[in-house]
Parts: C-alpha cells; sequence; structure tokens
C-alpha cells in the first residue's frame, strides 16, 4: 500500500542522502518526495510517499526517527489530511486543435501558462487521481502528450493540528493541548508479522 | 567573540575538545590530512597509541568502549586511512558500540576534485555510523565533536565520524569548550512508557506460569544489572542471555541458564520453546539466537524492553512493547510488581538439562587430546582459582572458539567478554584487547583466537610491544577455519575447500616481536602455563595446538527451529576413547 510520511528535517547538506539511504537500505521504493522549506526557519518539510507493506509504517517511521537530523515524523496516511500535488503537462496542439484543450483545462481547473505555435503548457494543482484524469481526457482525446513534470504529492493535516515540530521549538503555539503523541505500543494494524521467515540461509 | 577564548587552530581545539569530553587516550596512525592534527597533539595530555592498521585503531577503540563504557575514540588520516577503518566502524555500529573516529580530508577547495588520498567517506560510513559529520571550517570543529559525544553515548549508542578537512585543521577560531555545547538532547518522541503498557506489562508477568528473561546487551549498555537480578529474583523467573548478554546475570545464580541461539545450551533454548511468557530485556531477536521464526516461542507472550523503537516488531511480534532505558524501566516497572514464590517452573526447567550438563565434553576425563572447551575452561578455572575471576576480560575472535568461549567460560560480572557478535568480524580480538587493556591496566586481559582470525590482524603484537601491554594471548590452533570447517562437514559433504589453515609457528612469531610464548599440546600442561602467562606481567601468547576436527555443538542448523538442536554425535570418532558417562 501507499505510505504517506511528513518528516521535518534540519535544514543541512547531505540530509535528503541520509532519508533516501533509508529506504534504499529498507529495500522500499520511494514513490515521490518533495522536500522544501517548513514554517520555521533551518527545518525543511519533507512529504515522502512510498509503496511498501501495510505493516511496514511503524517500522519507517521509527527508522526516520533514528536519524540525528529528524525532528519529528508524522504518517497522514490514515489520517484526514490535504494531499496536493503540481503538475506541468505540454501537449502538442496547432491553432486549430488548441480550443479544446482550453475547454479540458477549464473544467479541470488547470491553467493554461504558455502557448507555443506548436504546444500548450497546463499547470495544475491537485489530488493525483484529478491529475492523472487530466492525462486520461487528453490522451483520450487524441492529443500528443509532450511532456509531464510532476512534483510529487505534499500532504497537510487538516484543522488545528500542530505540529510537534512547533511544540519541540516553543513556539506560541506550543500550549495548544494537542495530546497526539506516537503510541508506543503501535496499534494492531501496525503490527509486523514474521517477515524475515527464510532468512537463515546465510553461511557462518 | 569573547577576548577571554583562546584562539587555537582547528588542529588544536580537536585536541582541546577531546580533553574537554574526558579523553585520555587516542588510537590512531597518521598521513598527510590528518598531519595538522598530529602536530598539534604533543600539546594536549592526550596518549597516542600508534597502531599498525587503521582497522586495528577502529577495534581497538571499539574495545576500549566495551570495556570502560566510556567513549573509544581513533583518527586517521584520509582515503586509504579512512576506509581502513571501515569493518571497525561497522562492527561497532552492530554491537552498538559508542566510538568517535576522525579522519582528516583534503582541503576544503578541492573537496570532490579526486584530489590525492581524497574518498568520500562521510558517504561511505553513512549506513555504519550514528551520524557523521563533514567539517570544513575550524570554528565548526568543536560543536560538531561535542555533538558527537553527545550522539555516540546516548539513547542506543552508536559509532560517530568526523571528516574534518586539512584547512579546517590549520586555520584558527575561538575556542570555548563550554559555548560548544550540543543545544539540547533530543529525547525520542517515541521514548515514553505509557502507564497502559506498564500495567499491561504486570498483567502478562502476573499471569505468567512459565515467564524467561532474555538477557541482552542492553542490560549492559544502560546499567540496569542490579534491576535485572532484583527482577528475576522477586518473581522467580530464570534468565537466559545472547551472546553479548554474558556477563550481565552472574552465571552461578541460580536463576542463570546460560546462553540461548544456534549453539546455546539444549535445555535454555527447550525452555524458551516452553516458556508462555519472554521478557526480552535490551535484546533485539537477532536471527542467531531465534531460529526458524515460524516456530520461535509458539505459547509465549513477549513483552520487550527496547530502547530504539525500530527494532520493535522487527522480527518477532511484541504482545507489550516498553520502549525506553532499560534501567529506568525496570525501576519503574519493580516497585509495582507484587512478589512471586511459585519456583515450579524453576524445577522444571533444570530438569530439562537431564543429561545434557553430564555429557558434556568438559566432564570427559583426560583421553590424551586436548579439546579447545577444556582450554577455555581452564583459563576460567585459573582465574576463578586464583580470585581473578571478576578482574578478567576475555577478548574473542569470531569462530568455533568463540562459542567455544561463550559455552565454557563463567562470565559472572559485565564487561568481562568482549566479543563481535553482530558483525562477526575476524580479526577483531587482538586490537580490541588492546584497547581493554588501555581502558583497564588493572585487569587480566585474555586475547582468545582462532589460528585463521589471529592472522588477519597479528600486526598489532608489535603495537603491544611499543605501548609495553601485559595482554595474554591464546591461540587456539586447529588448522582449520574451524566454523566454516564445521558448516562443511554439516551442510556440503566434508568438501572442505579453503578452510585447512597453514600458520606460522606462532610462538616464533610473538618472540620475533619479543614477546615470550609456550607450546600446549596436553591438557596436564594448559593451567601451569596459563598460571605462567597472567603472572608473568609481561605479555605472552600460548599456541594451544587443539583437536582439528572438533565441533560447537549443541547447534541448529540454518532454517531449523530453536528446540531442533543437533547433539555432539554419540559416535563422535574424537571420543571414542573418551569413557563417555
Ligand atoms: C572478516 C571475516 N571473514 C570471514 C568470516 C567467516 N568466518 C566465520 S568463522 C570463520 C573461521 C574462523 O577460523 P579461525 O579463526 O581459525 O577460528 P576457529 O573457527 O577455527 O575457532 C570464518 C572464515 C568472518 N566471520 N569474518
Ligand atoms: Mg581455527
Amino acid at each position: 500500500m501507499l505510505h504517506t510520511f511528513v518528516a521535518h528535517v534540519s535544514d543541512k547538506p547531505g540530509v535528503l542522502t541520509r532519508v533516501a539511504s533509508l529506504f534504499r537500505r529498507l529495500n522500499i521504493n520511494i514513490v515521490s518526495l518533495t522536500v522544501g522549506e517548513s514554517e520555521r526557519p533551518e527545518v525543511s518539510r519533507m512529504t515522502i510517499v512510498c509503496e511498501a507493506p501495510d505493516h511496514a509504517a511503524h517500522r519507517i517511521r521509527a527508522s526516520l526517527y533514528k536519524l540525528e537530523i529528524t525532528v519529528d515524523v508524522d504518517e497522514v496516511g490514515r489520517s484526514e489530511a490535504v494531499i496536493r500535488e503540481l503538475c506541468l503537462i505540454k501537449v502538442a496542439a496547432g491553432p486549430k486543435t488548441r480550443s479544446q484543450i482550453f475547454e479540458l483545462a477549464t473544467v479541470f481547473k488547470a491553467r493554461v501558462v504558455d502557448l507555443a505555435p506548436e504546444s500548450v503548457m497546463l499547470e495544475m494543482t491537485g489530488a493525483a487521481s484529478k491529475i492523472e484524469g487530466l492525462i486520461q481526457v487528453l490522451t483520450e482525446s487524441g492529443y500528443t502528450i509532450l511532456e509531464v513534470s510532476r512534483t510529487g504529492r505534499m500532504a497537510m493535516r487538516r484543522g488545528h493540528h500542530t505540529s510537534r515540530v512547533l511544540k519541540a521549538l516553543g513556539t506560541p503555539h506550543s500550549d495548544h493541548s494537542d495530546e497526539t503523541s506516537f503510541p508506543e505500543k503501535p496499534d494492531a494494524d501496525e503490527i509486523l508479522p514474521n517477515e524475515f521467515t527464510g532468512v537463515h540461509e546465510d553461511e557462518a | 567573540m569573547n577576548s577571554q577564548h583562546p584562539q587555537l587552530t582547528g588542529a588544536e581545539i580537536i585536541w582541546a575538545t577531546l580533553v574537554g569530553e574526558g579523553v585520555d587516550e587516542v588510537f590512531g596512525y597518521p598521513g598527510g590530512a590528518i598531519l595538522p592534527a598530529y602536530d598539534a597533539l604533543r600539546k594536549f595530555p592526550i596518549h597516542h597509541i600508534l597502531v599498525r592498521h587503521e582497522q586495528g585503531a577502529a577495534h581497538m577503540a571499539d574495545g576500549y568502549a566495551r570495556a570502560s563504557g566510556k567513549v573509544g575514540v581513533c583518527i586517521a588520516t584520509s582515503g586509504p586511512g579512512a576506509t581502513n577503518l571501515v569493518t571497525g566502524i561497522a562492527t561497532a555500529m552492530l554491537d552498538s558500540v559508542p566510538i568517535i573516529c576522525i579522519t582528516g580530508q583534503v582541503g576544503s577547495k578541492v573537496l570532490g576534485s579526486d584530489a590525492f588520498q581524497e574518498v568520500d567517506i562521510t558517504g561511505i560510513t553513512l549506513p555504519i555510523t550514528k551520524h557523521n559529520y563533514l567539517v570544513t571550517r575550524a570554528e565548526d570543529i568543536a560543536p560538531a565533536l561535542r555533538e558527537a559525544f553527545q550522539i555516540a553515548m546516548s539513547g542506543r549508542p552508536g559509532p560517530v565520524l568526523i571528516d574534518i578537512t586539512k584547512d579546517a585543521q590549520q586555520n584558527t577560531a575561538t575556542f570555548s569548550f563550554e559555548a560548544a555545547a550540543p543545544a539540547h538532547y533530543r529525547p525520542h518522541p517515541m521514548l515514553q512508557a505509557e502507564s497502559s503498557s506498564i500495567q499491561q506489562a504486570i498483567e502478562l508477568i502476573q499471569q505468567a506460569k512459565r515467564p524467561i528473561i532474555l538477557a541482552g546487551h542492553g542490560i549492559i549498555h544502560s546499567g540496569a544489572e542490579a534491576q535485572v537480578l532484583a527482577f528475576a529474583e522477586r518473581q522467580q523467573i530464570p534468565v537466559a542471555s545472547t551472546l553479548l548478554g554474558l556477563g550481565a546475570f552472574p552465571t552461578y545464580h541460580a536463576l542463570s541458564l546460560g546462553m540461548m541461539g544456534m549453539h546455546g545450551e539444549s535445555w535454555v533454548n527447550n525452555a524458551i520453546q516452553q516458556a508462555d511468557l519472554l521478557l526480552a530485556f535490551g535484546m533485539r531477536f537477532d536471527d542467531r539466537v531465534t531460529g526458524n521464526l515460524a516456530h520461535y516461542a509458539p505459547n509465549a507472550k513477549k513483552i520487550h524492553i527496547e530502547i530504539d523503537p525500530s527494532e520493535i516488531n522487527k522480527n518477532v511480534r511484541a504482545d507489550v512493547a516498553l520502549i525506553g532505558d532499560l534501567r529506568e524501566t525496570l525501576d519503574l516497572l519493580l516497585p509495582l510488581m507484587p512478589k512471586k514464590t511459585d519456583t515450579s517452573w524453576i524445577g522444571e526447567v533444570n530438569a530439562m538439562k537431564g543429561d545434557a550438563a553430564v555429557r558434556d565434553i568438559i566432564n570427559l576425563p583426560d583421553n590424551g587430546h586436548l579439546y579447545a572447551a577444556h582450554v577455555i575452561n581452564d583459563i576460567w578455572r585459573e582465574a576463578h582459582a586464583a580470585g581473578r575471576a571478576d578482574q578478567t576480560v576475555i577478548v574473542t575472535d569470531v569462530g568455533q572458539h568463540q562459542m567455544w568461549e561463550a559455552q565454557y567460560y563463567k562470565h559472572d560480572v559485565p564487561r568481562s567478554l568482549i566479543t563481535s557478535g553482530g558483525l562477526g568480524t575476524m580479526g577483531f580480538a587482538l586490537p580490541a584487547a588492546i584497547g581493554a587493556k588501555v581502558a583497564c591496566p588493572e585487569k587480566d586481559v585474555w586475547v582468545i583466537a582462532g589460528d585463521g582470525g589471529f592472522q588477519m590482524t597479528a600486526a598489532e603484537l608489535s603495537t603491544i610491544v611499543q605501548e609495553g601491554l601485559a595482554i595474554n594471548i591464546a591461540v587456539i590452533n586447529n588448522g582449520f577455519l574451524g566454523m566454516v570447517r564445521q558448516w562443511q562437514e554439516a551442510f556440503y559433504e566434508k568438501n572442505y575447500a579453503a578452510s585447512p589453515i597453514l600458520s606460522p609457528d606462532f610462538v616464533k612469531l610473538a618472540g620475533a616481536h619479543g614477546i615470550d610464548g609456550a607450546h600446549v599440546s596436553e591438557r596436564k600442561n594448559v593451567i601451569p602455563t596459563v598460571t605462567k602467562a597472567r603472572t608473568s606481567g609481561k605479555p605472552f601468547l600460548i599456541n594451544f595446538q587443539v583437536e582439528k576436527e572438533d565441533g560447537v555443538y549443541p547447534m541448529i542448523a540454518p532454517g531449523a527451529a530453536l528446540h531442533e538442536m543437533v547433539r555432539r554425535p554419540a559416535a563422535d570418532p574424537l571420543l571414542e576413547t573418551a569413557e563417555d558417562e
């Protein structure tokens, strides 16, 4: 299944390698990873989407915490969160074939950001399924898609959820009683079965 | 800038910070990129031990840390010096040992240009360090080093590497030890023992009829030996140890079972298989202790007390996980536990020993053969008789002799056994013993190494002499890479490919270094020679010429369940002349 983690990490050289290396070591494929500035100076915010077994979430989160550069990790997969992605799509279209693209863009709430003699560039923000919908409709309408660039998902919990990074750093919000602390015993659905059965073939 | 703080070179800052952190000794090897640091060394009250290979420096820092509980420090130059540390760093990582590795690096202006002796050591060591730093400015050295000490020691300990460019060593900066203090210790957000879990744990313990404590390395890291003892006694729970947990619980204690796992005693493994509750104290259910996970302790609930949350449910599902420092957690738990008096389970466990102990090789009368088990047991008996057992540190290498050591040497105090468990690094023993002896000069330090592994780092004999360290060395010489030979015997139809090994005359080799030595091939000579070595006040090497094709038993074959132990074959040709039973 897809897991979505939001990690606050210190903004220093090599931090991305440490995070990426962790997933490589666990042999887990990263589907998308976005990094950018957060509400705090010197702290970057990463949204990491990865494909891993259901039960792997606890292990991934705990392993992320083990990195010295990690300030905070949240798994937003199962919670109420806004998940968005930005996408640029370049479609082959001349003056005659453009107009239907403009219509589609309106329907999908995409914007035309570049118009060239032989192509149109669309910008769209939304859930991944919406973006995939636009791409599908364009293809089915017979247009040739020249380029697609997607940022990968960004996630943020809904409501007045104060991230622990704010608390840890003692911001004015820190007194807000958001006691959703990590259970030190994982939920039943996070329990790992004996996934390493059959690993005993190694030599002395 | 504060005028009362001195301007120092980066090189001086390295040593000044180490002095501030309480470091007295470092193990290292010089070279171009670290020469500025060496140039400043003699201004500081730090003793530098010159090694013969940087792998040795890392193992020495490791042995130093395991023997003393303090951080061990090693230092090397860039490029080959740094890469030579790698095996030692990985060894420390897998056994959670706090060491600091300082490496020189080419100048910051040429970083990434494949300059002479440039290697990306922070990249190389990323997965085998707890954390690492590349420092390019003199003013960043002290904060990085101080943070490194904190990281190495806190939580689950581990190695930290600091790579310092040559120009950072040469430039100057204002030095203040206090101002370089790490901002704050970042407690793990998952490290909160929840009262509901404590309650659940108490209930499970009270309901249990057949509980067992699994004692791991974490007890020693946490300094929780007294708490574990009190807990076991109060609850009347028998204690089984992992390899690295040996010494955490006294073997002479009525509740002590012995070592579990692949070469553990059969009754220990059988007891675990029959248990209804396992209390895992600072251990990680390594595959060498669980056997086939699908059949591991099938009827037991598991309470896992562990400082590293990523270990929970990694190999074995925990019914209750108490994440945190073991000593603190047990201190919390202990007063809440009503005393137990039912000892029927202990009686059952003891009954499981059956004739296993009697049939043990150690009880066989002298039949003219010298067995490694005898040698190791005699080293223990000699120390014990001399009243030195608590003051003796055994450092083993990796192989059959390591398992025999774990079986036949009785470890009653923590830090009396130093061995590479997680990585199983051959060549570990001699350098790690040097580290242990430097940390504990008042103790008797014994190397117990195989003829194979000893040759991997034998160059450090020279270090022993240069440093005047009275280390005793027992080479268990069976003419084979014995553990490999045993696997070939058991699983590869005795196809002894590349396992017979030729060795030099180890006594002559020692002699070439000015180290006294002796050959022993008869049991009657073991104890007298061991006494001679121990009391000589100088380094001493004994070459024990033991049975060539002896095996470590009991043994669990790979893939087999914990109770499916293979006992020493009854018709073992080696033992034919022995009066069995
Ligand atoms: C550096 C390294 N290389 C290879 C191995 C694999 N290995 C494990 S035990 C062993 C044999 C050790 O032989 P020896 O040192 O003579 O000890 P013995 O088993 O005979 O007691 C080998 C090769 C290892 N553990 N470490
Ligand atoms: Mg051997």
